[in-house]
């Protein structure tokens, strides 16, 4: 819905209290669900703030057209894009060239965690779906793509996660979102795998000194670590609960002896 | 050695699984001594190997599997299976004729045509190209009876059971020829439907208690009772009417 | 099929060359490869260059039209930045719509003028909310021979700098163009360095086959006082941390380097 809110005077108060009520290094709260479309090989959901995005994988599979084809690993094809309801101002369905650049560094983020090499001439298709936007939805889309992946049985070296870190009035925060993105200072996308400790996605919009750049690097990939374990968690709690139900027949089938 | 799981407890792509001397096994990769887990899955060990049992995969063909498979594609020299795995593969026109296919007489939609499903073998495959099938030997061709289900591929080891116990025991009980693909798919031909319907629900019940032990028991017990509660219908339904 | 396992081997040749500290074309792990920079070789253009380093050769052309600003900033004029790779500079190329490299080549120059504010917008204001000019900053690729994003930021900046602005006075609502002109005004002198990653090894300006041999690339851009005003890493591999530190200390000095070249003091 059009708010008629206007911007805040100040993003971040003088107790370093920015206006939602966050803390400097504090993350907004997250939701996580995987393997959530019935077609897809490989599916996951991701709630971050105000951030509503999906991630579905199909592959691999036959490649089209075939010239596409490579002969050594499968093709990762990526699809980053946003619902024209997916933001303030109604944005027109048609791929902007902000959404190629970013289905471009998308894939360069996930691809170095696939086993692509196990399925030569194939194409691993990766579809990511923002379908409410309020700043760092490329991060939350690899977060939640790299789940689809593993939802959908592909094998990989290691879950890539990824966080955003920046500067807004003069201090260094975790998590921009929408408001804090737009606004002076700088903007640090992330994507990170954590047991290989490797950045695989680094952007930087703004203004930074080397020395506060390196604090926002190391701030930014903390914040990659925390998501990283809310992904583990969201992977466990799938498969737990189907364990869980085998685990009670069992239980049953011991009484029943008994 | 270092070991960073129990058996049998959930692990992620990514997750370091062991150290130093161990052999990196299923789902699992080796590097600079660290064995970590590739897909999402029930961790387990022996005193070498390290390992994954993963929840969620796919297949991947292997020469020497019999398959079942869904033609595709009718072509000129032969036909394109679908064998629910990455690739498509290929069944020559020379290969199910036992002869070389003459393209003007053949009418190949009459031995298979689009939609059919077949009972195949993998006689070839490698990195450069597609799966090639035969279905010269015994026990492949056309399923023309019966119904086909679809499971995960994972699972299907178990249905067939330690040295083909399980499906043993489901043919016994229930009187149905049943065909396993190692694709995940299964053909249960049985004397009536509702003997295909038991064997189905024998296998849907493994596929869900795959990792329980004790399953060969309890899959006996169900079958039975599903009999003796048939055979009570009909002895009731088979009582003359009063005139 | 051969080309990929030709191209294979090259980069094992590569890789193996450069971890005993050489590079194939017998620079330094730190050295560009020779530059050269022309402006104003289009006349019809409002500023124009043209940078070689090494075979890569791109053109800028800048034109200035006067038009409407964006609704959330009725108080700016705009600079917009396209990039073409066009059909001639590679067998590579094929002629036809941007693709995600052209569109990546734009954003990522846009980048470093835009975050260092080196065209103050707000000079270029004719009728608040109503006429502005609009700065078109449009990139030609015209031989590529790896690392277009430095030559093109190069190029771009000697292209803004060359950049003259027409005269102008409005009446009864309509823009009438005056003799004279007056250089267009920047304010900042955004410079991208690129470093690619070949097995561990950090080199700067990879030329194409190093390109081709490298695991990923991590261009910075910086503006005149030392900061860092845009980050992009491009390709399949990985960056360490401490990799990623080294080169935003690397980069300082080859920008100060490149910005000698275009900006006279």
């Amino acid at each position: 819905m059009k708010t008629s809110q206007k911007k805040p005077e100040k993003l971040i108060d003088e107790k370093d209290i920015r206006y939602d009520g966050r803390k400097l290094n504090e993350m907004r709260p997250v939701k996580i669900e995987v393997g959530v479309l019935a077609n897809a090989d490989g599916s996951a959901y991701i709630e971050q703030g105000k951030n509503r995005i999906l991630a579905a994988v199909y592959g691999p599979r036959e490649i089209h057209p075939k010239h596409q084809a490579l002969p050594d690993r499968a093709a990762l094809r990526c699809r980053y894009h946003m619902a024209p309801f997916s933001v303030q101002e109604r944005k027109s369905p048609a791929p902007s060239r902000r959404e190629h650049e970013l289905s471009k560094v998308i894939r360069e983020a996930l691809e170095p965690s696939i086993f692509t090499e196990y399925y030569p001439r194939t194409a691993i298709d990766l579809f990511i779906e923002v379908l409410q936007a309020d700043g760092g939805t490329r991060c939350a889309g690899i977060t939640v793509a790299s789940l689809a992946l593993a939802d959908a049985g592909i094998p990989m070296r290691d879950l890539v996660c990824a966080c955003a870190a920046g500067k807004v009035e003069d201090r260094l925060i975790l998590d921009l979102d929408d408001l804090e993105d737009k606004s002076e200072g700088a903007d640090v996308p992330i994507a990170y795998m954590p047991n290989m400790d490797v950045v695989t996605l680094l952007q930087m919009d703004g203004m930074l000194t080397s020395e506060e750049f390196e604090q926002v690097l190391n701030m930014g990939v903390e914040g990659c670590r925390q998501i990283s374990q809310l992904q583990r968690d969201a992977l466990r709690a799938k498969y737990t609960a189907a364990k869980e139900a085998e685990a009670e027949k069992e239980d049953e089938a011991e009484e029943a002896k008994e | 050695m270092p070991i960073f799981y129990e058996k049998r407890q959930i692990v992620t792509p990514g997750d370091l699984l062991a150290e130093d001397e161990y052999i990196s096994g299923e789902n699992t990769y080796k590097e600079n001594e660290k064995i970590f887990a590739t897909r999402v899955g029930l961790f387990d060990h022996d005193q070498k190997r390290v390992y994954v049992v993963a929840l969620k995969s796919f297949y991947v063909p292997m020469v020497g599997d019999t398959v079942i498979g869904k033609v595709l594609e009718v072509t000129f020299g032969g036909w394109v299976v679908d064998i629910r795995a990455p690739y498509p593969a290929m069944l020559r026109a020379s290969d199910a004729l036992e002869r070389p296919v003459r393209p003007q007489r053949d009418d190949l939609p009459s031995l298979f045509d689009v939609g059919d499903m077949m009972i195949a073998k993998i006689v070839a495959y490698d990195r450069t190209r597609d799966p090639l099938l035969t279905v010269l030997e015994r026990g492949l061709g056309k399923v023309t009876r019966g119904q086909t289900i679809e499971i995960t591929p994972t699972k299907i080891p178990r249905v067939i059971g330690k040295k083909g116990s399980m499906v043993s025991m489901i043919k016994n009980e229930t009187g149905c020829q049943i065909a396993i693909g190692q694709n995940g798919r299964i053909v249960i031909i049985g004397k009536t439907p509702d003997d295909e319907r038991s064997a189905i629900m024998a296998i849907r019940m493994i596929e869900r208690e795959a990792h329980t032990s004790g399953l060969t028991d309890r899959v006996t017990e169900m079958l039975r009772k599903e009999k003796g509660e048939k055979s009570t219908k009909e002895v009731v339904e088979n009582v003359p009417k009063e005139t | 099929m051969s080309s990929i396992m030709a191209a294979k081997v090259r980069a094992k040749r590569i890789a193996q060359m450069i971890a005993s500290g050489k590079r194939s074309d017998g620079r330094g792990l730190n050295d560009y490869r020779e530059i050269q920079i022309e402006s104003g070789l289009i006349e019809r253009a409002e500023g124009s260059a043209r940078v070689r380093l090494g075979k890569t050769e791109v053109l800028v052309g800048v034109k200035i039209e006067i038009g409407e600003p964006f609704s959330d900033t009725p108080n700016a004029g705009v600079l917009t930045v396209n990039a073409e790779l066009v059909p001639l500079a590679s067998p590579t190329f094929e002629a036809g719509p941007p693709d995600e490299n052209s569109i990546e080549l734009a954003r990522v120059v846009d980048r470093g003028i835009r975050e260092s504010k080196a065209i103050p917008t707000g000079d270029l204001v004719i009728e608040p909310g109503k006429k502005v000019f609009i700065v078109f900053v449009d990139v030609y690729v015209l031989n590529y021979d790896g690392n277009l994003i430095d030559a093109s930021a190069l190029a771009a900046l000697a292209a803004l700098l060359n950049t003259k602005m027409f005269n102008y006075e409005v009446k009864e609502g309509e823009v009438k163009i005056k003799p004279g002109y007056k250089p267009l005004p920047i304010a900042n002198y955004p410079i991208a360095v690129t470093f690619a990653k070949i097995n561990d090894q950090l080199i700067v300006d990879p030329w194409l086959e190093e390109e081709q041999a490298m695991d990923a690339r991590l261009t910075i851009a910086i503006e005149k006082d030392g900061k860092i005003c845009a980050m992009q890493k491009g390709g399949y591999g990985t960056f360490t941390t401490q990799q990623i530190l080294e080169i935003s200390k690397m980069v300082q000095q080859k920008a100060a380097e490149l910005r000698k070249l275009v900006v006279k003091e």
